[in-house]
């Protein structure tokens, strides 16, 4: 009765425009039909039979691929608003849920934004006042010096003043260029004197930027739930330090790091940013945590974020419903004493790219099959995704395939179960990145809780390289792969005898070749074997193939387009060079010559698209 | 020579019975099992015994010669070169010692130019390896193997009449025959004796052709008139930057036109299969290739009397594939793989593909439904013609052209004379046009992929995926070619031509173009002209394909069509 009450006093909206392609998309629609609102979907030409288009109650085309002539396309959008007569906008993430001019054209037309008002986008929008916001609101922020620095003894007073280690590097510097890390006076004094050479020869800037150096830091982030009336509350936090690139990849709730007192400490501090910017809706405070449990704000993203599922399996509150709600102009319905850690809940993000190329390179292909783990026998399993079996992954979206979530009653209980669920994923057609997840969530420093932002390039060094087999685990696929190949042999003698699947425990036949070679996927890494004695011992009097001399032409590593050539015919180029610039999938990567030659010819031009393993450029 | 040997042993055999047990393992390659029945020959005498000694002796000297080849320093050699030797292939393609030799006995009989003398040296060495009922997957097949080893794997007389006993005795029984050739050419020094095996082996392919299946795997050079014997089997494999195939090698070519060329550039495996489509497949080297043919050997049915074979499949039948449903692209000027269809309705992903780099806008190939072997022909949207790569831009989609024709022809009467189930997947906007394709004979050409459709008697059943325009429709597999079953996808258009084309010549001069293009579209780019005519028995939703094909074809496996009597058709060649 109770409920029945609360539902009938919820009545939001009628209609829905859903701003946003892919997983988000289906997400905010799925919790929408269940509101009983209905859902229209706008989408790009190319997007016209993806799967939010089919789950819409309606769906309008905005425009061509490429994102900024459909999903950032703000006049299409306006007009499809007035098309269908949507009330509210839910931006999802990325495209325009952060866009002030956006939010500020929909307020023009009466239409609510689902998401915070434009000021707070505005105001955390920005890196450098959202920092002055925050410290304003007693929030931690990283204590730093940016500004000239005159002589040494004045950086080290500086220095001493922050508290040590502290980072120094010439203001003008990006990322973490000349940086230089100082732990005592005397290496303070070394890295002034050679960052302000820097910052004078590199940059004629001689400001110098003195902050504090986070060691070891994570990247720890606190729900943040705001309604318009001045209330918010903090939903716990999400562990999201495992990232390449500074993209997330795995991400789980709670923390196994935090203890109540600085979670709650976080919180508070969160939901103290929130209303000193009069937040309204759901949101995300970022921190880096140091290994003294030290917190410090980082940014705050005004928006659902990707990882938001963790939060709702532990505190089991629908963010989207809660979103709606609060954009309607109700109240809260929970109070902070309300919100719950039930259990653990693990994210780990399927992309389409090929972890073996630093940590992953997009790719893109057709799912020619593609299963869900939803049929395994426990039901805390979650996936959200966007695509199903015959979907393009293209070139012009994220190549964000699902997030695989699961959930337990502990992080054991959670792991286990992701372990299961990744072996259980069958995605074919496009590279995707299960191995590496595979091995992030079985690794023993990830399971004991040990891990930082530099977790991958700590734990591979050398890039990712798979699987290592141990002795017994390779006993137990090369077993396997024999019986595999009994199975297929003794069929084409058309004898009795178990379907290849019952043969197999952590592992799936991926292709077989007609030349003996078996390609297996074994405890998420693909292994090639050779199986057959006889085979074996001939193939070692086969020659080696001679590869093509790879030093003298460039090849495009993924697909992609071409965004810049920095070279013509007859350049010389120097090792190290960059040669163009291929963008993939909001990615810019830019392509260097491996030895110092002239350029022989050209075989692209910027704007082109080009494929995997597409001849770019020739050296001499 | 021969009979008198066999007299010998026989007797020897029988009183060294314990002997020739305990020596068995050596004679593995042996057959001389069947003198044992002559039992009232047994009682012996001392002098016989000792008669049987030594030719025990010679006959154990002359099959370690033989094994040996053309001895440890060829050997190497020949591994040096990347090639493995006649037997080592043999033991790779075939069952474990499952084979049984003949002929290891019979030697050259040339005495010219040094030859008696290099034979006393070497001993007598059997040119040619051949087995007889060799086993692959326990089906019987019969296979030589040229040894480059001994002569460079030179035809000599004897060479080709050791062939020759096989083909025979192939036809006589109806199994398949193997060839893995790697000879030099011709024995020189034998002269006209060498040409006639040449001439014996073709004519034994000749009447072979379509009552065995004939497959030749070129693992060396193959020069002069010994190209002939692959080029008229049914299947010609070649191994990667080791073999070779060409009338006139490079030195008699730089003589003749004075072009400079490689041996790779004139008759190499990339040349044979993406530029001449002389053969079918290469592979990467000598082990892939061996290996390869062993698996498409079991596609095959072992003669023309024997059905389709059927393997255990572990790909349910009914099967949906839901992937389908998205794979036609909504403009119809977009292309896509059929490649992709093709793997995803066929059991198991299992596709091998013939000709895969040769007239790359038909894609022929074998496959399995429910574990029943069946030829696979289908239109390749992704790929233009050959021709199409010089013009800008380029079209967007396929046509039919001379190459492409008779690629598809030869495959499917491959497959109608040995009772392979046709598939075919038609997406194609018509036959190419231009002077390049009209000088080069594109009506008789592409008469031949009509003819051939048309004389099939084997179950067809054909997916009409997209565009199915003009004589192209006709050609491919219709109905009106005695089509089985034939399925329209909703995508399909069944028209004479595109809707632009038909609407300048319907509506000449007229101003309304689009308005008119507009209505032909609505009118013909569908599947409904062709339904409601019963050219198409259903339009079928693409994820149920596989599910109609598997079940159509278990009923089809009862067909029986006869052609009306005929020496022999008169294909245009």
């Amino acid at each position: 009765m109770i409920n029945l009450l609360i539902c009938f006093s919820s009545q939001t909206f009628d209609k829905i425009l859903i701003a946003n392609r892919g997983e988000i998309a289906c997400r905010v629609i799925k919790t929408c039909k269940k509101m009983g609102i209905q859902t229209v979907a706008v989408h790009s030409d190319v997007d016209s039979s993806a799967v939010h288009v089919k789950m819409a109650d309606e769906a309008v085309c905005v425009g061509s691929a490429p994102t900024s002539k459909s999903y950032l396309n703000m006049d299409a959008i306006m007009d499809a608003i007035r098309v269908t007569g949507a009330q509210a906008v839910h931006p999802g993430y990325g495209f325009l849920s952060e866009n002030k001019d956006f939010a500020k054209r929909l307020a023009a037309e009466g239409v609510t934004f689902i998401g915070p008002d434009t000021h707070a986008i505005l105001a955390m929008g920005d890196k450098i006042e959202s920092k002055l916001i925050a410290k304003a609101a007693k929030v931690n922020t990283i204590p730093g010096f940016d500004g000239v620095v005159k002589t040494a003894e004045e950086a080290v007073k500086i220095a001493q003043d922050i508290g040590y280690p502290v980072m120094i590097k010439a203001s003008a510097g990006g990322g973490g260029k000349g940086m230089r890390i100082a732990w005592n006076d005397e290496e303070t004094r070394e890295g002034f004197r050679f960052s302000s050479q820097e910052a004078e020869s590199s940059f004629g800037d001689d400001r110098l930027l003195i902050e504090k150096y986070i060691d070891n830091p994570r990247h720890i982030e606190i729900q943040v739930l705001a309604d318009k009336h001045g209330n918010a509350l903090w939903l716990n936090e999400r562990e999201c330090s495992i990232q390449r690139r500074n993209q997330k990849v795995v991400e789980e709730a709670p923390s196994t790091f935090l203890d109540q007192d600085t979670r709650q400490a976080m919180g508070e501090q969160a939901v103290q940013l929130a209303k000193a910017v009069q937040y309204s809706s759901a949101g995300t405070v970022e921190f880096l945590v140091d290994s003294k449990k030290n917190f410090y704000f980082l940014e705050m993203n005004t928006r659902l974020q990707v990882e938001h599922p963790i939060t709702e399996c532990i505190t089991g509150l629908d963010l989207v419903e809660q979103m709606i709600r609060v954009a309607k102009g109700y109240r809260l319905q929970h109070k902070q004493e309300d919100i719950p850690i039930n259990g653990w809940a693990i994210e780990s993000r399927i992309y389409a790219e090929d972890p073996y190329k630093s940590f992953g390179l997009p790719s893109i292909g057709r799912l020619s099959e593609y299963q869900e783990p939803l049929n395994l026998k426990n039901v805390s399993v979650r996936v959200d995704s966007g695509i199903e079996e015959g979907s393009d992954i293209s070139i012009y979206y994220d190549p964000m395939i699902s997030k695989l979530v699961t959930y337990g009653a502990t992080r054991g209980e959670a792991l286990a179960r992701m372990e299961d669920a990744l072996d259980n994923y069958v995605i074919r057609g496009v590279t995707h990145n299960i191995s590496l997840l595979r091995e992030i969530i079985t690794h023993p420093r990830f399971i004991s809780g040990d891990i930082s932002t530099n977790f991958l390039p700590e734990v591979y060094p050398d890039g990712f390289k798979g699987h290592q087999l141990e002795a017994g685990k390779r006993r137990e696929l090369l077993a396997s792969a024999a019986a595999l190949y009994v199975t297929v042999q003794l069929r084409s003698q058309k004898a009795p005898l178990l379907p290849p699947s019952c043969l197999f425990h952590k592992g799936a036949c991926l292709t077989r070749d007609a030349s003996g070679k078996i390609n297996l996927q074994y405890l998420g890494t693909m292994v090639s074997l050779v199986l057959s004695k006889l085979a074996a011992q001939l193939n070692s009097y086969m020659p080696e193939k001679v590869p093509e001399d790879t030093s003298s032409i460039l090849r495009s590593p993924m697909p992609g387009t071409v965004v810049a050539m920095s070279v013509k015919p007859g350049d010389t180029v120097a090792e190290g060079q960059e040669i163009c610039v291929i963008e993939a999938m909001k990615m810019q990567n830019s392509l260097t010559a491996v030895k110092q030659a002239k350029v022989k010819s050209v075989q692209c031009k910027p704007g082109e698209t080009v494929g995997e393993g597409d001849l770019l450029v020739e050296l001499e | 020579m021969a009979a008198f040997s066999v007299a010998r042993r026989s007797r020897g055999l029988i009183n060294g019975l314990k002997v020739s047990f305990r020596s068995s393992g050596q004679l593995k390659h042996g057959a001389v099992a069947a003198p044992l029945l002559q039992t009232s020959l047994h009682r012996d005498s001392r002098w016989y015994s000792a008669g049987h000694l030594s030719v025990k002796e010679r006959i154990e000297a002359k099959r370690r010669a033989a094994l040996a080849g053309g001895g440890q320093a060829r050997i190497d050699a020949q591994h040096k070169r990347g090639k493995l030797t006649a037997r080592e292939r043999i033991d790779l393609l075939l069952d474990t010692d499952s084979f049984v030799e003949t002929d290891m006995f019979v030697e050259h009989r040339c005495s010219d130019f040094g030859m008696e003398q290099d034979k006393n040296k070497v001993t007598h060495l059997p040119e040619v390896i051949f087995y007889f009922f060799n086993i692959i997957f326990c089906l019987c097949l019969f296979c030589f193997s040229q040894d480059f080893t001994v002569f460079g794997g030179s035809l000599s007389g004897a060479h080709a009449q050791k062939i020759c006993k096989i083909m025979d005795q192939a036809m006589k029984v109806g199994a398949p025959v193997i060839g893995l050739n790697d000879s030099g050419g011709a024995r020189i020094q034998e002269g006209v004796e060498s040409l006639a095996g040449y001439a014996d082996i073709f004519l034994r392919n000749v009447m072979a052709s379509g009552v065995i299946p004939q497959i030749s795997l070129i693992m060396g050079p193959c020069a002069g008139g010994a190209v002939y014997s692959p080029a008229l089997t049914d299947f010609t494999f070649m191994v990667k930057d080791t073999s070779y195939l060409f009338i006139t090698g490079p030195d008699v070519v730089k003589s003749v036109t004075n072009e400079d060329v490689t041996q790779e550039e004139l008759g190499g495996a990339k040349t044979h299969t993406s530029v001449s489509g002389v053969a079918h497949h290469a592979f990467e080297n000598d082990v892939d290739a061996l290996l390869n043919l062993r698996e498409f050997f079991t596609f095959l049915p072992l003669s023309n009397q024997d059905p389709a074979p059927i393997r255990e499949c572990h790909d349910p039948s009914d099967r949906l594939v839901r992937s389908l449903e998205t794979i036609v692209p909504l403009e119809s000027t977009k292309a896509y793989d059929m490649l992709e269809i093709i793997k995803a309705i066929v059991d198991e992903k299992d596709f091998f593909e013939i000709m895969p780099n040769y007239a790359k806008n038909i894609v022929v190939g074998f496959a399995r439904m429910n574990g029943r072997t069946v030829g696979i022909v289908g239109n390749q949207p992704k790929v233009a013609s050959d021709e199409y790569v010089v013009l800008t831009p380029p079209p967007p989609f396929c046509c039919l052209d001379i190459n492409s024709s008779v690629k598809g022809a030869r495959f499917v009467r491959f497959c109608d004379a040995f009772n392979i189930p046709i598939i075919t997947f038609v997406d194609v906007p018509g036959f190419l046009p231009g002077t390049a394709q009209e000088y080069g004979g594109i009506i008789r050409h592409g008469a031949k992929l009509l003819f051939a459709f048309a004389e099939a008697t084997v179950p067809k059943i054909t997916i009409i995926t997209r565009k199915a325009y003009g004589g192209a429709y006709d050609v491919m597999s219709s109905k009106h070619l005695r089509g089985d079953v034939n399925y329209a996808w909703p995508t399909a258009e069944v028209a004479v031509m595109g809707a632009k084309g038909a609407v300048q010549i319907i509506f000449r001069g007229k101003d309304n173009q689009a308005e008119a293009e507009a209505e032909y579209v609505e009118k013909f780019a569908n599947p409904f002209p062709a339904a409601v005519r019963g050219f198409v028995d259903d339009i079928i939703e693409p994820s149920t394909t596989r599910k109609l094909i598997c079940s159509n074809l278990e009923v089809l496996a009862r067909k029986k069509q006869v052609n009306p009597w005929k020496k022999h058709a008169n294909i245009p060649l």
